[in-house]
């Protein structure tokens, strides 16, 4: 394990679910590793691969998508739809040269604040395990984000 | 969406970054000064501050006179968690003249100094995501909060105390209320009791009197042996689909005056009695209790001859005559009922015993619930208010154990809060009716409570013994000739440190007290959160208890945790004043985080049409391509997440949004 490394995480969490648990984390004052970054979502049905495949090009080294207990989600079944996702993109990874288990997608319910700390914990030293990602993903920007990158680059 | 072009006709972009210092609740872990001199280097800021409370008046001034001063058109916050002053920024916003769909909020104190060790770690995570903040807003635009109107009507689910007092409030101010049970009687669990601590009202007498007027009120409409199966909507317009099940007495005919019960073919009352738990009897046509409201009577087509055979000479229905009150063929049916605001007040189930089998419930007949035991002592109980032994005897010496269930790694770990004190309670009814010698079991007495301590203190006047320790075993292994025909409670005494075999009569054991078995379903119906254990989550266990994170659902008595009844009561009152806040209103603003289609991007695929739950897409066969329906939609965002041209997108969490804010929270060094 690279004890140097310092992985970087995206979170992209659910507003019902995983984002209440990281606040819950917060008011129970749960420690974990700083590794993470948070972007919150109403529903991690909203979440698309683009997405996640953006924030690997933007320097991630590991995407957390956390979304409702199945059967519990505030929008009925947002959370299947970002199974089915994360399933498909998962299988795809390989193929960018990007690990599979840089991808975790877990259910957190809004009361699970420990539920949250482990998860954050484990996928940080699984990253620690696996490294820096190293390759170059391609362009695969819809067409409103080339928008998004020419103006942040300029 | 906003291509580059369109984006630079907005103008110039001036950004304000305002970084609250929580008092040390952020500014002692995270280095603020330097978070908000880092803020300041970041594209289009024009203004970065540090204070002390940002959320207090002298802050907000502060961030509205900068709004109009520095004529900023974007506003970031970094405090707390947006489920906890978004809203008041937002005011701010608006307040200043600025929409406040154009203000970002920033969570660095639960998602960073409140969970991160390291001060540097938290300082470059808290500039991340103000970095990230600063970049999502550029895409903002400006947007205006949906509008829906509130019906006025609410629904409680459960005729506990707690119901009946919410449903009281409201319906006095005017509001039309239908109460939802699924027993035959309203009352619930206090309709059980037979006093009630630590100020022994008898709890007949103060609630019945409540329950009439339930039955009695013009704006409540009772909806006995009635559970809520289906519930669609949103907040001020929910359908509620209600499934009546057949009694079997027709309600509006019946005239309470049960000469059915009394002309029944058995003569005598045989069938266990589910609201004595089976201590006492009933016939097959009963009423669960006395005083249940409404006073009509009940027909269980278990034990009914009629519907086991189809033979009975149905004296019930001669005896009813041309009342007409008794109706066979009656059937399950279902009522919708639109309301604005729903109050869910299911209460709890009880601990089982019979998971603890060392205590000989269900083993050894003379040992008794909690329940049961309220059910002995009250006057309409099966013995008349006797306490007494299985074969009819008074019992000379009677042990409570308390805990059962609660407090129990094995079992539930939290303190169901209403053990200690009803369990003196029982010793004192114990002590009054019978003057037998009364052994308290306790781990910790936790008399917390307006009188409740002193009524602890009164209970050891009148001779109650208090042992410390936690019950073994509950045995009739007798050792001794003293424990001949008794049961022993075998208990270390940890003041005494020593163990003691305790003979006694009659055992009660304290169960705690659990969610509704059920309780799970429910909260998937409202659409509402578990806490641990199974309790419904409140929105905020300080400042919104009794709302719940649905918008117009809210929560009341013991269903949200173990609480005696002055709590349950109060409670109940707050979750009215809620829905009562709500329904007066009249409107409510919604954050407009509704899904919107690009007609020019849209190619028609349709593969939104049957993602979205809500049916808000639709497909124009003539323009080819696909509509949405602004006021069916939730806002939930599946549509802009499958969308393969990007013409689907949601306000507030639009691609361009949520890249440039990913793009932000990955550009630190780590």
């Amino acid at each position: 394990m690279n004890k140097e490394f310092e992985p970087k995480i995206l979170g992209i969490l659910c507003n019902w679910c995983s984002y209440m648990a990281s606040d819950l984390a917060g008011t129970s004052r749960s420690q974990y590793p700083p590794n993470i970054r948070v972007v919150r979502v109403m529903c991690s049905g909203r979440i698309e691969p683009q997405l996640i495949l953006w924030a690997f090009q933007q320097g991630a080294d590991g995407v957390l998508v956390g979304g409702c207990n199945p059967g519990d989600c505030h929008y009925q079944e947002g959370n299947y739809k970002a199974l089915r996702r994360v399933t498909l993109l998962k299988t795809m990874l390989p193929q960018f040269g990007i690990e599979p288990e840089r991808l975790r997608l877990e259910w957190i319910c809004a009361s699970c604040a420990e539920e949250m700390r482990k998860t954050v914990e484990e996928f940080t030293n699984t990253l620690c395990r696996l490294g820096p990602l190293k390759v170059q993903i391609p362009q695969i920007i819809p067409v409103t984000g080339k928008a998004v990158v020419e103006y942040v680059q300029t | 969406m906003l291509l580059r072009d369109e984006f630079s006709k907005n103008g110039d972009i001036r950004i304000g970054v305002y970084v609250c210092d929580c008092g040390t609740n952020i500014a002692g872990k995270v280095r603020v000064p330097e978070v908000v001199e880092y803020a300041g280097t970041l594209p289009h800021v024009v203004v970065a501050k540090e204070y002390k409370y940002m959320c207090s008046d002298p802050g907000q001034d502060m961030i509205r006179r900068e709004i109009k001063e520095q004529k900023l058109n974007r506003l970031l916050v970094a405090a707390c968690s947006p489920h906890v002053h978004e809203e008041t920024f937002r005011n701010v916003a608006a307040q200043a003249g600025l929409n406040p769909f154009l203000f970002q909020m920033v969570n660095i104190r639960e998602l960073v100094s409140w969970v991160t060790k390291d001060p540097d770690k938290a300082t470059a995570k808290a500039k991340d995501m103000i970095r990230a903040a600063a970049n999502r807003v550029l895409f903002h635009e400006e947007l205006e909060p949906l509008k829906y109107h509130i019906k006025r009507n609410v629904v409680i689910v459960g005729g506990g105390i707690a119901g009946i007092h919410a449903a009281l409030l409201l319906a006095d101010s005017g509001e039309h209320v239908y109460l939802v049970e699924r027993e035959s009687s309203i009352g619930g669990h206090m309709a059980m009791f037979d006093k009630t601590f630590p100020t022994l009202d008898c709890a007949a007498c103060i609630l019945t009197p409540k329950m009439t007027m339930v039955k009695s009120h013009p704006n409540i409409t009772i909806m006995s042996y009635s559970e809520v199966v289906e519930v669609n909507g949103f907040v001020g317009d929910f359908k509620v689909k209600v499934r009546k099940k057949p009694r079997y007495v027709d309600e509006e005919n019946c005239v309470g005056c049960f000469e059915c019960i009394d002309a029944c073919v058995f003569k005598d009352a045989r069938y266990p009695n589910e609201f004595d738990f089976g201590l006492g009897k009933r016939k097959p046509i009963y009423m669960p209790f006395p005083q249940a409201v409404p006073p009509v009577p009940v027909i269980d087509a278990d034990t009914c001859i009629e519907f086991k055979t189809g033979k009975c000479p149905k004296e019930c229905l001669k005896a009813c005559g041309e009342r007409a009150g008794i109706d066979f063929a009656q059937k399950e049916e279902i009522v919708e009922l639109e309301v604005g605001s729903i109050i869910v007040a299911t209460g709890f189930d009880s601990f089982d015993p019979k998971k603890m089998p060392q205590y000989g419930y269900g083993i050894y007949s003379n040992v008794y619930t909690s329940l049961e035991a309220e059910r002995l002592f009250n006057a309409s109980g099966p013995t008349a208010g006797e306490l007494v032994l299985r074969d009819g005897s008074k019992p000379k010496s009677v042990g409570i154990i308390h805990c059962v269930g609660s407090r129990d790694e094995n079992h539930n770990r939290w303190c169901s809060r209403v053990c200690c004190m009803y369990s003196m309670k029982l010793a004192h009814l114990v002590k009054e009716r019978t003057n037998a010698d009364v052994f308290n079991f306790y781990i910790d007495i936790r008399a917390a409570g307006k009188g409740y301590e002193e009524f602890y203190n009164r209970t050891m006047e009148e001779g109650v013994q208090y042992i410390r320790g936690k019950v073994a075993e509950v045995t009739d292994n007798a050792q001794t000739k003293d424990e001949e025909g008794k049961l022993v409670i075998r208990v270390e005494d940890t003041l005494l440190g020593m163990i003691r075999r305790i003979p006694v009569d009659m055992v009660i054991l304290s169960v705690g007290l659990e969610p509704q078995h059920d309780a799970l379903e429910v909260t998937k119906m409202f659409n509402i959160s578990c806490s641990g254990g199974g309790w419904f989550m409140e929105r905020h266990p300080k400042l919104a208890p009794v709302s719940t994170m649905s918008g117009g659902v809210f929560l009341a008595g013991a269903c949200q945790a173990p609480k005696d009844i002055p709590d349950t009561v109060a409670q109940a009152g707050a979750a009215a004043s809620e829905a009562l806040a709500l329904s007066h209103k009249g409107v409510i603003e919604v954050e407009p985080n509704t899904a919107f289609i690009d007609e020019t991007l849209c190619s028609g695929c349709q593969v939104c049409v049957g993602l979205c739950p809500y049916s808000a897409i639709s497909y124009d066969q003539e323009k080819k391509i696909s509509i949405l329906n602004q006021a069916l939609c939730q806002g939930c965002g599946v549509c802009a997440g499958a969308c393969p041209s990007g013409a689907a997108q949601q306000h507030l969490f639009n691609d361009s949004q949520l890249m440039a804010e990913i793009e932000g929270a990955l550009a630190g060094v780590l």
